[in-house]
């Protein structure tokens, strides 16, 4: 009966090419439309660490004076202070923690004669590796300890041990930083978690390549690197970051259960009352979100995208619109031809199941050209130049989703018109004959 | 021509003419909405900085092995270093005027701060927000801004301190806009102001006319034109230069100063893609995003409209082909074919009528949606009604062809058996 109903529908879209051309087109346009916006969306606002993500908890704390404008805005301010980051971190509440900053690092070759350059860097301490889940190639990171002794050590990724190194086991050897020798003592595997959750609010980018250089926070700031990012919020010497009121760094903290995280959230609570007492705070506020809760509460991912995701989607409804309103044309035009299979002895479901192959089919045409719109459109991302351009591919599920959304939008596109195909009475088609 | 043989003929296509009606509202709803997008975002990327944009550069670069402590000692190492390249860069070829820059107009490195008419005043009590531009007394000429009131800067007004070193200058310009707002009686000049809560006032010596602080996030929308400039050489390990050059020079300084400021001191670091750059690639940068969104609104409404433009025309065709025999049968009995033209573009302007007030209350809906999810301003009505003329006018023009067609139907058609 399928293959019938097939053949039935292929006269049919052949019998009209014009009509069956644009509404082809228009379903292949709003699904190329909202397929490309939604890849971008999927990827733009993906887990960063899949496995671990409901263990990573963001802290956050209030420091600023009840006065200042920020504090209006009612919100927590998105860092923390240098002397908060190091009070929470030798508290050892949580088994694994650690404060990041950002830093526009200069590095000097030492054994090749090519001039110096810029790259991000991450300043950080010992627990960020395996809290992370940073694999290493060669070597590993480096101790708490050595954030203590301000030892000068670097971790560095493989992008950049390829540029230096020549993809060599660099472990043992130098690297300049900032006019400094550090000694490489480990060697990252490809890694770039996307989004970038780290470096939210750090100055890093939120998206695209991983960072080249990680460096002990201590030693960095030994080293005179600053963060790309600080914001004050008082009065007072500002020369010395590390006791200056002014906020630079993100604080993590790894928890394995519901009971750890709950216990954690009371110690930042009693911290925040405790540090009010001590007059540092004017208010007692502390906040804990997970990896993922973090991210969203941030919008991470950028307006513009979102709105033409909003854009797209009613792109497509509009062309849904406009396919059931064509095919409700053609079917009310063959009344006489329903007529006659009516009266030959077709049951209305199988008038009903004829209409909808022939919008599952249009529905699947749409969905093939729609994936070529969607590839275009991917293809255009890719040529521009925002952070996530590199990251924009169709990938399998996504594959597989185009055509499903096409059939589907086909086959609610076809319900009403099959409908009222099914209803018509037979008798007068054939009389007015 | 009148109306109830129209609606008459309508209620029998029902569902045809709310999926028209219903296409012609989302249509107009999304087209208006986009409309505004592109026209707020536009109007953005068009407003000038107040500056003379074309012939300027931007260098930056930080020195190799330059002391990098606070100290008396480095501080003046630093600046020596900075004098040896400003004289360098001066005398170059082509080169008009130079200052030492810690940032300019759309870089998005920004230096923000608050003035007060009050001593002590930080942030929280601060009579406006501001941005700093720290320059020497080249920096008016360099950046291209005009002085309205009062004096520009001269060499002995300009001093140079650390880079974090937060003692504030002794006179300062500010934009207009500013000083309207600090002064609303247009008495700002030799006026005293504390700036991020200092005790001691800096002196209010000149006013430019316009110049836009250096980020264009949504978050300095509310002081866009408060701009403050600050005679200092700021001294660390790195430095910004704007360079003016002379008219159509640009693009030959552009390549030498590099090699330039190597041959200074080659102990530097200067990027080779954004280490050099023209103000029109800052500005290109920071709007890069507000042009893509404005150009795919575009080509999106521009589509939108094709498809319901066709999806009218193909509902009358169909609607034509159907009523060929009453169409006859009209012309028989005396209808003129003006008269059956008439009728389709009436009947297509009843529909999308109806169809645009629906697209107005969903317009309206879906801004306010906007306004809610994103930094959105609310839309004025003239956008609500240019999109109704647009969507009216597209129902008309989609009709035209179908309905000349049905014009064409000869009245003999009536005499024959359908």
């Amino acid at each position: 009966m399928f293959a019938y109903y097939l053949d039935l529908a292929l006269r049919s879209l052949k019998r009209n090419k014009v009509l069956t051309a644009l509404m082809v087109l228009a379903l292949a346009l709003g699904i190329g439309a909202s397929m490309t916006t939604l890849t971008l969306l999927r990827l733009l606002s993906g887990n960063p660490l899949p496995e671990k993500s409901s263990q990573l908890f963001y802290v956050q704390l209030d420091p600023y004076p009840k006065d200042h404008p920020f504090s209006r805005s009612d919100k927590l301010p998105w860092l923390l202070t240098y002397v908060d980051a190091m009070n929470l971190l030798h508290a050892h509440r949580a088994p694994r923690q650690a404060a990041v900053a950002m830093s526009r690092m200069k590095l000097t070759p030492t054994t090749t004669q090519k001039r110096p350059f810029f790259s991000d860097g991450v300043m950080t301490t010992a627990d960020f590796f395996g809290m992370f889940e940073a694999p290493f190639q060669y070597g590993g990171g480096w101790s708490a300890a050595d954030d203590e002794t301000r030892a000068k050590v670097v971790v560095i990724a493989e992008a950049l041990n390829n540029r230096l190194f020549g993809g060599a086991n660099s472990v043992g050897r130098m690297l300049r930083i900032n006019d400094q020798d550090f000694r490489i003592i480990g060697v990252l595997r490809h890694w770039s978690p996307q989004p970038h959750f780290y470096s939210l609010y750090l100055g890093g980018r939120n998206y695209g390549d991983g960072d080249a250089v990680f460096v002990p926070l201590t030693s960095a700031r030994a080293a005179a690197l600053d963060p790309i990012n600080e914001f004050s919020y008082g009065d007072g010497n500002r020369e010395v970051l590390e006791t200056a009121p002014v906020i630079w760094l993100g604080f993590w903290a790894q928890l394995p259960d519901k009971s750890a995280a709950s216990a954690y959230a009371s110690f930042l609570t009693a911290y925040a009352q405790q540090q009010v007492e001590l007059g540092r705070f004017q208010r007692p506020r502390s906040s804990l979100s997970t990896l993922m809760h973090w991210l969203d509460s941030q919008h991470v991912v950028p307006d513009n995208v979102r709105m033409q995701t909003g854009l797209a989607f009613s792109f497509l409804l509009i062309c849904i619109v406009n396919t059931v309103g064509l095919l409700l044309a053609k079917c009310l035009r063959r009344s006489k031809e329903i007529g006659v299979r009516r009266a030959l002895g077709a049951s209305r479901p199988a008038i009903f199941a004829q209409f909808m192959v022939e919008a599952g089919l249009i529905g699947i045409a749409g969905g093939a050209f729609g994936l070529l719109f969607a590839e275009f459109g991917l293809w255009c991302i890719r040529r521009q130049p925002a952070e996530y351009a590199s990251l924009a591919h169709l990938n399998l599920s996504m594959f597989a989703c185009t055509f499903a959304v096409a059939l589907i939008a086909s086959l609610i596109a076809g319900i009403l018109p099959a409908w009222r195909a099914c209803v018509i009475t037979p008798a007068p088609q054939l009389k007015s004959a | 021509m009148n109306l109830p043989p129209i609606i008459a003929a309508l209620r029998k296509h029902k569902a045809g003419v709310v999926l028209i009606a219903l296409q012609i509202a989302l249509t107009l709803a999304i087209v208006c909405n986009a409309i505004f997008i592109i026209y707020s975002r536009v109007e953005n990327v068009q407003r000038p900085t107040g500056m003379d944009e074309s012939n300027l550069l931007l260098v930056e670069q930080q020195w190799v092995g330059a002391p990098s402590g606070d100290d008396a000692a480095s501080i003046q190492k630093q600046d020596s270093m900075l004098r040896e390249d400003l004289a360098a860069l001066r005398a170059m070829p082509g080169v008009s005027s130079v200052t030492p820059i810690n940032t300019i107009p759309l870089l998005n490195s920004t230096w923000g701060g608050a003035v007060a008419l009050k001593p002590g005043t930080d942030l929280r009590g601060g009579d406006a927000r501001t941005v700093f531009y720290y320059g020497d007394d080249q920096v008016l000429a360099t950046l291209g801004v005009h002085l309205v009131a009062g004096r520009n800067f001269n060499a002995g007004d300009v001093t140079n301190k650390a880079f974090r070193d937060n003692s504030e200058p002794d006179v300062v310009i500010i934009t207009k806009a500013l000083a309207d707002k600090l002064f609303p009686k247009g008495d700002a000049l030799g006026k005293g102001i504390y700036l991020n809560g200092d005790t001691k006032p800096s002196t209010i010596i000149g006013e430019v006319e316009r110049l836009q602080v250096s980020s264009n996030s949504s978050w300095v929308s509310a002081f866009t034109w408060n701009s403050t400039i600050g005679p200092v050489r700021l001294n660390s390990n790195f430095a910004r230069y704007a360079i003016r050059t002379k008219p159509g020079q640009l693009d030959t300084v552009r390549r030498g100063v590099s090699n330039l400021l190597y041959r200074v001191n080659p102990m530097r670091v200067i990027d080779d893609e954004d280490g050099v750059r023209s103000f029109a690639d800052i500005r290109a940068e920071a709007y890069r995003a507000d042009v893509g969104m404005a150009v795919l609104m575009g080509v999106v409404c521009l589509i939108l409209l094709a498809v319901t433009a066709a999806g009218i025309v193909g509902l009358t065709s169909f609607w034509v082909g159907q009523r060929h025999r009453q169409i006859g049968v009209r012309r028989a009995l005396g209808a003129r074919k003006i008269d059956i033209l008439h009728y389709f573009q009436l009947e297509n302007l009843l529909i999308a009528g109806v169809g645009a007030v629906i697209g107005i209350g969903l317009a309206i809906g879906l801004n306010l949606l906007l306004i809610q999810n994103f930094e959105m301003d609310r839309m004025p009505v003239v956008y609500v009604l240019s999109g109704l003329v647009v969507v009216m006018v597209l129902g008309q023009a989609a009709v035209f062809v179908p309905a000349r067609r049905a014009s064409n139907v000869p009245p003999v058609v009536a005499t024959r058996s359908a």
